[in-house]
């Protein structure tokens, strides 16, 4: 079995009453690419926020590479290497396409303190942003601003800030959401290339079936805050309970 | 070169490089361009106005911070001065350590202000900054043997830096070569450095995480930025300027007090005038503090003139009158607002 490199413990949640995420115990590894589904509310976004450090957790523990990372903090942990990709587009958007994904290739050379020296004339650091833009095909956007570029171009860069983080961890939150049928492939090859590098792990929430069906190498599904199943898709697709109980329909599509 | 010093960032308007250079050439030259006393008074307070504003600039404009505790930093540069050459004596010692003693004074208030407020929310750091503003405000006028009080302080600064030093025995071409001269050039030179320096922040990596922070705090944290710590950061090295902006203004006017380096009126000034020029712009502090001083200098005597030309019709000269000038000036900022949204900048900047 390959290493683990990011593990959640017992990880809960209450928002007042309602427990949000309910004593999740997972464990990601190394080269695999697991898929998070479950009905709306279920749970997803508030798990990832948890991970990545947005909502601090009430109970249990974010292990990160052998590192409790619990009560870090965002940024803390994102130089740990946990790095994600937001379901709503989150960007900078009154700084052109370079800036943004520029400023996140700054923050991990650590050059954010500097100011002595102009943003532009860091050259290297212009080029390895330049070639992320490359990556997704947003070259030819390079110098407009974010707020200009039409929804699917938005989508795009918002992956684009993650690869250019280059997170030992990849968290994507419905990549494709929004995304002309044209345009989704070019964020799905790139998802896809990850996986193929295997030294990077990646979770995915996703609806669309035929996209888990190409890319998770394994699903979990949560259910009101718990984990309800986990394993390969063809494992947790078949399972009844799964079926009938907590997907519906949308789980019966993906085995058929 | 000049792309250097303006650290790669252009004016980005023929109009607006015009205007920043006709700015320039006039200072630089005032003393010639605008013999007296009173212009001469006025184009060294354009120039620290314009450092003052620019750095609260970086404040508002980049970091999208709000703070109402401007002046108060301004405020310990030009006590920094002024207690140091009181206290000290007559000499360029002392006048380097007021600068030093008020800067440091200055950031170490911005550190402990930004520190407890900057990690809650936006508005609470504004309120904060206010309310110490007010009580630092109260605290220098009623230490009366220590500041002087409301009557403030008069003190002597090196012979060098005042009329009654001679450099040279003849005018040229009529002005007189006196250490007020030097003095101008002084104040204008430290703002020429402080406004090129500020130019080189907002451009750096520092500046574009302010501005992204500025855009979106959120995702600046999850890309791994600490954002308190560059809130913070930005607090000290605006307070370090506008403290530097006030040691120049004391160096200028030997003498300060409360209502001319402390008031609320100041603070408000700022910003109309960072307003009125162009948030995030650093060039609009040169324009909105040249065209706000001169305002403030000129509109009173224009409107009585104005009102002398219209004698005799109704309601005109007293609409004009003199003391009406500062409705004018509301006036002429709220129009300046409604049709210039992004300030004279933003404006012209579009408008190319």
């Amino acid at each position: 079995m390959t290493h683990e490199i990011l593990t959640t413990h017992d990880l809960t949640v209450r928002f007042g009453g309602h427990v949000a995420v309910d004593h999740v115990t997972c464990a990601f590894r190394t080269g695999e690419l697991t898929a998070i589904v479950g009905p709306n509310g279920a749970g997803k976004t508030t798990y990832f926020n948890l991970i990545s450090g947005q909502i601090p957790a009430f109970e249990g523990r974010v292990m990160l590479a052998g590192r409790d990372v619990t009560r870090a903090s965002v940024s803390a942990r994102c130089h740990a290497g946990v790095g994600r990709a937001f379901q709503l587009t989150n960007l900078f958007p009154d700084l052109t396409v370079l800036e943004n994904v520029r400023l996140v290739i700054q923050s991990k050379a650590r050059r954010g303190f500097s100011i002595l020296s102009t943003a532009a004339s860091q050259v290297a650091l212009t080029e390895r942003a330049e070639a992320v833009l490359d990556r997704v095909r947003l070259t030819a956007q390079a110098g407009q601003k974010v707020s200009a570029l039409s929804h699917g171009n938005q989508r795009k860069l918002e992956v684009a800030l993650l690869i250019a983080l280059d997170p030992l961890v990849y968290m994507f939150d419905e990549p494709t959401a929004g995304m002309s049928v044209d345009e989704a492939p070019v964020v799905l090859d790139l998802i896809a290339e990850l996986k193929a590098q295997k030294d990077r792990t990646i979770l995915l929430v996703e609806h669309k079936m035929d996209v888990i069906r190409t890319l998770a190498d394994r699903i979990i599904v949560l259910h009101n805050g718990a984990l309800a199943a986990d394993g390969a898709p063809a494992e947790v697709m078949a399972s009844d309970v799964v079926q009938e109980a907590y997907m519906g329909r949308d789980l019966a599509e993906l085995g058929a | 070169m000049i792309a250097t010093l303006l650290s790669g960032d252009a004016p980005r308007s023929r109009v607006l490089s015009l205007l920043l250079l006709a700015v320039l050439v006039c200072l630089a030259l005032a003393p010639f361009l605008f013999p007296g006393t009173r212009s001469l008074d006025t184009a060294a307070r354009i120039c620290v106005f314009i450092l003052l504003v620019a750095s609260y600039d970086l404040l508002l404009g980049y970091g999208g911070i709000v703070s109402f505790a401007h002046t108060m930093f301004f405020g310990m540069g030009a006590y920094g001065v002024a207690l140091s050459c009181e206290y000290l004596g007559r000499s360029w010692g002392a006048l380097a350590f007021g600068i030093g003693a008020g800067s440091v004074a200055a950031i170490a208030a911005a550190f402990l202000i930004g520190l407890f407020s900057l990690r809650v929310r936006a508005i609470f750091f504004a309120m904060i900054t206010l309310a110490v503003a007010s009580a630092v405000a109260v605290l220098v006028s009623q230490l009366s043997q220590i500041t002087g009080g409301e009557d403030g302080l008069n003190y002597q600064i090196p012979r060098a830096l005042t009329p009654a030093f001679k450099f040279m025995d003849e005018p040229v071409f009529g002005v007189r070569m006196n250490g007020k001269l030097l003095n101008y050039y002084v104040v204008l030179a430290g703002s020429l450095v402080g406004v090129l320096f500020l130019l080189r922040v907002v451009n750096s990596p520092f500046g574009r995480v302010l501005q992204a922070i500025r855009e979106n705090d959120f995702r600046a944290e999850a890309i791994g930025y600490r954002v308190v710590q560059y809130r913070v950061a930005a607090t000290c090295l605006s307070a370090a300027i506008a403290a530097f902006a006030g040691a120049l203004y004391a160096i200028w006017l030997r003498y300060v007090g409360p209502s001319t380096v402390l008031s609320m009126e100041i603070m408000l000034d700022i910003l109309l005038m960072v307003v009125i020029g162009g948030m995030g712009t650093i060039y609009g502090a040169v324009l909105g503090a040249t065209l706000f001083v001169v305002a403030q200098n000129y509109l009173q005597e224009l409107m009585g003139l104005a009102a002398g030309a219209f004698e005799g019709l109704p309601i005109l000269p007293a609409l004009l009158s003199p003391d009406r000038w500062l409705l004018w000036l509301g006036l002429l900022f709220i129009l300046s607002v409604y049709f210039f949204p992004t300030g004279i900048v933003g404006r012209l900047r579009d408008g190319r």
